[in-house]
This record gives C-alpha cells, structure tokens and sequence, in this order.
C-alpha cells in the first residue's frame, strides 16, 4: 500500500469532526458551570453571587441566617436535582434515538416517561396499602424503583413492537408509542380515581414535572441511577454508532448487538425512570438537547452522550431558573417552559431541517 | 480458508439453502450469481457468521465460527452490505472510520482517509453521507469494509471480503475500478465472496463461479465452464445468449473487450 505517498498524513481534519466534539464537550462544561451559577443565585429572596462566593469560600458564617437556609436547604439540592434530572432525561433521550436509529425517539413522546409516571402513581396510591411491604424494604428508593420498571417494561414493549428483523419502522414507533402511553394514562386515571386527596396532590405534581420541592433525599435517590447511565456511556458509545448502520452491519463490524440493546434499554428505563420519580414528566429535553448538539458536533455517541449529560444539565437549570423567576413569587411548572421551547423543536426536525430527512428514516 | 459444509437453512418451512458446500480459498475470487431468490444473500449470511446454519457447520480455519466472538470475526473478515441509509447525517470519513475502529486500528481516522482514496472518494471526507448519491453511499461502504479488512493477510492469516452486490448502483466504469480493487485484494492473498448479478462482470473477474438455484449449487468452477448455455439457459431460462452476439443492429457493450 503506498502510505507514505499520500499527501495528507493528519495535516488535515477535513471530515474529522474530533477536535470539534473536544471542543464542544469543553463548552458544554463551562456552560454547566455558569448554570449552576445561576440556578444558586437567582430566586425571589436576595441570595445572589456575592453571597455564593462567600458561602463558597467558606466564610459561610457571614450569610444571614435565612440566607443559609435558602441556599442550603432549598437551592443547593434543587440545582443538584436539576443536573442530575437533565442530564439523565437527555442522555436517555440520545441513547434511545441512536437504539431506534431514529432523531425522533424520545422518551416522552414514545410512551416511556408514561409508564414511568403510571408505575410512580401506582407506588403513591398503592404504596400505603397493597404494596406496603415493599414501601418499608425499599424506603427511599421505592418511588424510583417503581418509575424505572414502568419505564423499562414501556421500553421492552415498544421496542418488541416497533422493530421487526432489527429493522425499526418510523411509523410502528410513534404509533405504538401513543398506544402505550395512551393505555398507561387511562390506567393512571383509573388510579387517580381511588386516589385520596393528599395523593391527587402529588400525582398532579408528576404530570406536570418540576424541581420545587427538592430535597437532598431525592437527589440521592436518583443519585445511583444517572451515575450508573453515566459510567455505561464509555462502553456503549461505539456500538450505537456501529448500531446506526443496521444491526447486520454493526455485527459485521463485531458489536455483540443484542447485549449492548439491552444494556441500551435498561440505561435508558433508568435514566428516565428515575428521572420521572423524582421530577415527574418533563418533556423534550430528550430531544432538544442531542438535537442541538449534533448540529454542533456531528451525530457520533462517542462525544453526544457525554454532551447531552452536560447540555441536559445546563438545560434544565436554566429552564428550572427561568420558571422559578419569570412569575415570581409563584412558580411555572417546568414542563410548560421545555415544552414551549422543544415542541418547535420537534416540529422544525419533522420539517427536516438541521440535515435530517424524513425520508432517511428506516 | 473458510469452508462452508452441507449447509441447510430453513425459513417458513422453505428450503433457502439445501445442503450447500463450498470452499472460500486465500487468492481466491468466489462469485456467486443466481436468480432473484436463489439464497445468495442467505449464504453470505451464513458464510460471514452473520447466521447460524440449521444443519451443517461454517469453520474459519478450522474452528467453527460461532464460536468467534464478534469483535474477534470482524477482525478477520468485512461485509459490503447492500444499500444502507442513515438517518443520521455523519460525514463519510466518519462511516469508514468505524471500519477502521473495528479493526482495532492504531490510527483509525488515518486508515479511513486511506480506504476512501482508495475508491475514488478523496474530497468526500467532510460529505455527510445522506446527501451523497447512492453510487457514492455504496463506494462509501465499500471504503469502510476495506478500512476494516485493510492488509489481505496479516501474520500468514488471510483477510477474508464479503460483498453482496458491490455494483448495484454503480456506473460501469465504478463497477470495474471496485471489482479492481477487490481482485487486488485476492491476488494480495485474500479471500474475497462477491454476489453479482452481471454475468459479464462475473465473468471477467471471478477465479471461482457458483451457480445458485433454489438454494442449491446448480454448477461451480472455473469460468469458461460454469458459464455455459445448457447452465444459463437453465437457471435463468435465456438460452443460446452466451458467447454469441446479437443482431447487427442492437449496439453492445462488454466491459471484458476493453483487455482486448
């Protein structure tokens, strides 16, 4: 083979999209970064940055006592449950579109966040009685464990159905998508209706999906399940890339395909999962995010997956700093101000702009 | 040597394969041709260790290959699949770069840059591969099956190609510089299983030639004996079309006269 006649020898990154993805990972955390900022100094009650510094450079003692409490108790666990929330909606959200091999796979939209939610209600309003046993073994974790096998059980359906001989059928998603999370919400309705009023509270509270209300055991309940997403995505990068060419040729090209399709599946109903639990259904951010980033850094899982759990994060905090300032002292559900932003999103992507084709799709 | 024996493959309770045996030898460029439905693409399938036979057994030197983990397969062999979309716009180094990744290459991106002159498709690199025609989406996969496989033999162990249709779409001058490559590629030592459905191009460039009906080997060998009348007309049902010409005039055009 003549190698070294070749007159490119690395000199150029024409079609390399690796250093752009780098770079783009770099200001993702940045971004992250500055939306923390933001998330733990903004609010109706006056902790702002200089506070932050203070508290951060441990002169904490010259806060005033409220303040403390403000950051310490309020702000701190729900900026922490929105990163954790939005980079494990995203990421579900771009492992599951590279599973489908399909842009248009999200979890809210395809039925999985409402199975996710049906199994979180059924733990509320069954969790005192019929299911007491369990509630008292799992204590803090029952709640998401419930989310996460409604989800997976959503997933597994919905892959058995959509995709026939490892080919995935646009149509056959989104329609069976409805179905499911149309069965899943008449089953939630037919729980809503035995539900007592403490309980009508808290299931209002899932369907709509926000972070007021966090506290650091709910951070640490989803704590294990977005980590372990997480620590998954190193290992299944490649095999998604391999995966958008076709089952046979990500084979071909030695991905044991039906292991990584399960790990894939079991991520994805624990990132979402979990995420429902403790934030209800909090739609699009699985599709706007990877959406965004692949224009930025090319469709390749080995830098999206990452990216989405950083862009997730900064997302959802600002979306989160947004709804918690724009009607101050009252709150917006969260899930109106993604929805907002994220259903032009999807409609912009069905128009097939941003170099995604309808017509590409299997 | 990857050797195929008595190989049945039943699907719906159809016979796609029927006690199927061949031989894929190093040096060796095996055709296959057969009508639509003759169980072509079924025995790339089986041969690649892509399937799992229902009797008989494939073995990759000597060692059957299901017992191959994959990554250890794709290591020693590529496929050419037939046409593939994406819905995901990544550039077409990107695809060959995944061959490469498989091989477990050192320097993938650079093996991919490399694969894709190699078919005629430098300045392609920064094109995402959906806008690309569909010539150009199979050259692409050609460059990404041959970033996998790129030496036809390494440490005395040949390299084994795959490649179910690698002409479909393609114009007549790429259809022979990508028979070219891949006749290089077996002349280097490799093995390299094409399908075709050109019984000229077949012709020219097969060492080896199977007739495939009905999941069965109808005839296989050399060339000048496979490609025969009683064959042809029996398998395709047009009979009296081989080594004649037609009629004065219809125009003709046979890639093989151009070594004249």
């Amino acid at each position: 083979m003549k190698v070294s006649s070749l007159p490119f020898s690395g000199a150029t990154a024409e079609g390399d999209r690796s250093v752009q993805g780098a770079l783009v990972l770099c200001g993702l955390a940045v971004l992250l970064f500055a939306a923390t900022l933001v998330s733990l100094s903004s609010g109706p009650t006056g902790v702002g940055l200089g506070e932050l510094w203070r508290y951060a450079t441990g002169n904490a003692s010259q806060l005033a006592a409220q303040d403390l409490v403000v950051l310490e108790a309020v702000r701190l666990p729900r900026t922490a449950l929105g990163i954790l929330v939005g980079a494990g909606l995203a990421v579900s959200g771009a492992m599951m579109q590279g599973l489908f091999r399909n842009p248009l796979a999200d979890p809210g939209i395809v039925g999985v966040t409402s199975g996710a939610a049906l199994a979180a209600v059924v733990a509320i309003v069954l969790g005192p009685t019929l299911l007491s046993p369990l509630t008292r073994i799992l204590g803090n974790q029952f709640l998401p464990l419930m989310a996460f096998c409604g989800a997976l059980a959503n997933t597994w359906v919905l892959y058995l159905i959509a995709t026939q001989d490892g080919r995935t059928s646009t149509t056959a998603l989104i329609l069976s998508g409805i179905a499911i999370g149309a069965l899943s919400a008449a089953v939630m309705g037919l729980l809503i209706f035995l539900a007592d009023d403490r309980q009508l509270r808290d299931i209002t509270f899932w369907s709509l999906g926000s972070l007021g209300g966090a506290t650091f055991g709910r951070v640490l309940s989803v704590l294990p399940f977005v980590a372990a997403v997480l620590v998954v995505i190193p290992f299944v990068a490649r095999g998604l890339d391999a995966l958008i060419l076709g089952d046979a040729a990500a084979f071909h090209m030695g991905i044991p395909v039906q292991r990584l399709k399960k790990v894939v599946i079991i991520a994805v109903a624990a990132a979402c999962g979990s995420t429902v639990a403790v934030a209800g259904s909090i739609g699009f951010v699985g599709i706007i995010v990877p959406h965004l980033l692949r224009l930025l850094m090319g469709p390749s899982h080995r830098f999206l997956l990452l990216g989405s759990a950083l862009g997730g994060g900064a997302l959802l905090l600002l979306a989160d700093s947004v709804a918690r300032t724009i009607a101050a002292p009252a709150e917006l559900p969260i899930g109106v101000i993604t929805a907002l932003f994220g259903a032009p999103v999807f409609l912009f992507l069905l128009l097939g702009k941003g170099g995604i084709r309808l017509k590409d799709m299997p | 040597m990857i050797c195929g024996r008595d190989i049945t493959v039943v699907r719906s309770g159809r016979k796609l394969l029927d006690a199927v045996s061949m031989e894929l030898r190093p040096g060796q460029f095996t055709v296959v041709i057969g009508p639509n439905g003759a169980g072509k693409s079924t025995l790339m399938k089986i041969l690649s260790g892509e399937i799992a036979p229902d009797e008989g057994e494939v073995s990759y030197f000597g060692s059957a290959a299901q017992l191959y983990p994959p990554a250890e397969l794709a290591r020693r062999r590529a496929v050419l699949p037939q046409a593939v979309q994406l819905a995901f716009p990544f550039t077409a180094l990107e695809i060959v770069r995944m061959g490469a990744v498989a091989q477990g290459a050192l320097q993938p991106t650079e093996q991919a840059r490399r694969a894709l002159s190699k078919v005629g498709l430098r300045g392609f690199e920064a094109r995402p591969y959906p806008s690309l025609s569909g010539g150009e989406q199979q050259r692409v996969q050609f460059a990404r099956a041959l970033a996998q496989v790129p030496e036809a033999v390494v440490d005395d162990m040949p390299r084994a190609l795959f490649l179910d249709e690698p002409t479909a779409s393609l114009d007549l001058g790429h259809q022979i510089s990508v028979l070219e490559v891949a006749r290089d590629f077996a002349r280097a030592g490799g093995i390299v299983f094409a399908i075709l459905h050109d019984l000229n191009l077949a012709a020219e460039f097969a060492d080896h030639l199977v007739v495939l009906d009905q999941g069965r080997v109808v005839d296989a060998g050399a060339c000048c004996q496979t490609v025969s009348d009683r064959t042809i007309g029996a398998v395709y049902g047009i009979s009296g079309a081989v080594g004649r010409l037609p009629a004065a005039h219809i125009p003709f055009v046979l890639p093989q006269s151009r070594h004249r």
